[in-house]
């Protein structure tokens, strides 16, 4: 059984259907890189998955347990872990009292701050600084911890790399890398395709709320992808099927 | 001399102030919600405790033991009840049912206890009028001076519950971005629900002290709300600590405004609280011109 199961998801931002038709699942220990452009609908996928967004339809499955209705802390709970867009720390509060609070509610597990700062160093002289001082470093691999912290079964990870300098990018994935050696079960959103296939075992792309192509990512060509990421593929099938 | 008496009286004036001001700035720096049934509830709390002492003959600080828990109960259920559902319609719809609320609780009071005043001081022995010399010459209110430390208490052990709990970090976590909190394993409906109901209790604190200092009926709950308000703004809304440095400005002010004239007391403390709103205003002008100019040359 996948530990993360998506079944004919769709998600509504009023009029506009944001998500149509998801399903796919995520195996134990796998990392899989959603891609697609701007506008595909991986970040509402994401945080449908996490509970910040209402499916309209179908269901979200964590090890066979339906969490489709459950509100976001439950999901945490429970195993959900998301690091969303644009960090969104609580900028008020220092690097340790970020992590700490997630521990407190999260579930029980390995993960406390010490763990979060061997796996990201550039943590370690920041404890105590209040997030809202931090680089863009600094602030995901703080995200990145937090959500750690709740000892998640799939962690979501929505563009870690936006906004960041070169540097800083190469410095999160290497530990990104760390966590996924250590068998962490994640699903990713990445803008940066050269990233996400080095770093997953599957990828999915969305276009215009749908997945248009799902694969292995050794096995994908990146023609394909580049074609579904741009909508030539799905064009191109419609295309071949035509009479 | 005078002139110190009346600082010392300002500043003792300024906890009493700090701490009925305390819940609101509490409840707005956390759920972003203005309650104007706040000097109601404070009003209630008074009745409550007169109630025990009158019918039960129990001391006021004693019947906080039943009235405390009480307010803390009253807080959970107006957040679920009232607060929670109107704030999800926009930030003037909490405005409009507490006030309705102070409405409803201001005629109930009424309808039960009816016009007349009444206090808690005759409950508390000599608390109320007695007073101690502090060297030359000046003397100050033993219940002036209890509640000034009461007042400091509550803030410290707030600050200190806010900054050193587990469910603390989680109230200032949900004051910074209630939806983020839920992504972080944080219910922030029950976070929400225990901040009303630490509100709620330190209004209880605030109608004793209300109750001990001077008389009340079932309508005196407006003018504690516009003094609390005006401490919270002075001070900084939201702001604790601020909220203290409010109530001793306000204090002051009165203070120093009954000493030139009778009616002085009401209006130096309004025309502090508006000439601190007009500074405020000036100065973030002035530096975002300033701001402004620096970049465009």
């Amino acid at each position: 059984m996948s530990l993360l199961s998506i079944n004919v998801l769709d998600i509504r931002h009023g009029l506009l259907q944001a998500v149509r038709e998801v399903t796919f699942a995520v195996d134990q220990g796998e990392t899989v890189a959603l891609i697609g452009a701007n506008g595909a609908g991986k970040t509402t996928l994401l945080r449908a998955i996490a509970g910040a967004h209402r499916a309209s339809r179908g269901q979200i499955h964590l090890d066979g347990l339906d969490v489709t209705s459950m509100p976001p802390y439950q999901r945490v709970a429970r195993g959900i872990a998301l690091v969303p867009e644009g960090r969104r720390l609580f900028a008020a509060m220092t690097v340790e009292e970020n992590l700490q609070l997630a521990r407190a509610s999260g579930r029980q597990g390995d993960w406390n701050v010490d763990r979060v700062m061997d796996t990201f160093p550039m943590l370690k002289a920041r404890r105590k600084a209040r997030c809202g001082t931090l680089s863009g470093g600094e602030q995901q691999a703080t995200a990145i911890g937090r959500a750690l912290m709740t000892n998640p079964r799939v962690l979501l990870l929505d563009e870690v790399s936006l906004g960041l300098s070169p540097l800083a990018v190469d410095l999160v994935y290497k530990s990104v890398e760390s966590l996924i050696a250590s068998g962490a079960t994640i699903l990713l959103v990445e803008q940066d395709l050269k990233r996400a296939l080095k770093v997953a075992n599957r990828v999915i792309c969305m276009l215009e709320g749908r997945i248009v192509i799902e694969g292995d990512a050794k096995t994908l060509t990146r023609e394909q992808i580049t074609d579904a990421y741009f909508g030539h593929y799905q064009k191109r099938s419609q295309t071949e099927k035509a009479p | 001399m005078s002139f110190l008496s009346a600082v010392i009286d300002g500043v003792l004036l300024g906890g009493y102030y700090a701490m009925v001001a305390c819940g609101l700035s509490f409840m707005f720096g956390i759920m972003k919600i203005i309650n104007l049934a706040h000097g109601s509830l404070a009003i209630l709390a008074a009745f409550m405790l007169w109630m025990i002492a009158e019918k039960l003959g129990y001391d006021p600080f004693l019947a906080l033991i039943v009235v405390v828990p009480a307010m803390a109960c009253l807080g959970w259920l107006l957040q679920r009840a009232v607060l929670e559902r109107s704030a999800r319609s926009g930030e003037l719809v909490p405005i409009l049912s507490t006030f309705g609320l102070a409405i409803v609780m201001e005629n109930s009071l009424f309808e039960y206890f009816g016009a007349d005043t009444r206090s808690l001081a005759p409950y508390v022995g000599s608390l109320s009028y007695d007073s101690f010399e502090i060297g030359g010459g000046l003397y100050v209110g033993e219940l002036a001076v209890l509640t000034f430390a009461v007042a400091i208490l509550l803030l410290g052990g707030l600050q200190l519950f806010l900054t050193y709990t587990p469910l603390g970090c989680a109230i200032r976590a949900t004051a910074e971005d209630p939806d983020t909190v839920e992504l972080v394993g944080v219910n922030s409906r029950f976070v929400n629900a225990v901040a009303a109901a630490i509100a709620l209790v330190t209004v209880g604190l605030a109608g004793l002290f209300l109750g001990l200092r001077s008389s009340f009926d079932p309508y005196v709950g407006s003018m504690q709300l516009i003094f609390a308000f005006e401490a919270a703004v002075i001070g900084g809304a939201g702001s604790l600590w601020g909220t203290l440095a409010g109530g001793v400005v306000l204090g002051i002010a009165q203070t120093f405004g009954a000493h030139v004239h009778p009616q002085g007391f009401l209006l130096a403390g309004h025309g502090v609280f508006l000439l601190v709103l007009v500074a405020r205003q000036y100065f973030s002008g002035h530096y975002l011109r300033a701001f402004l100019k620096s970049k465009l040359g």
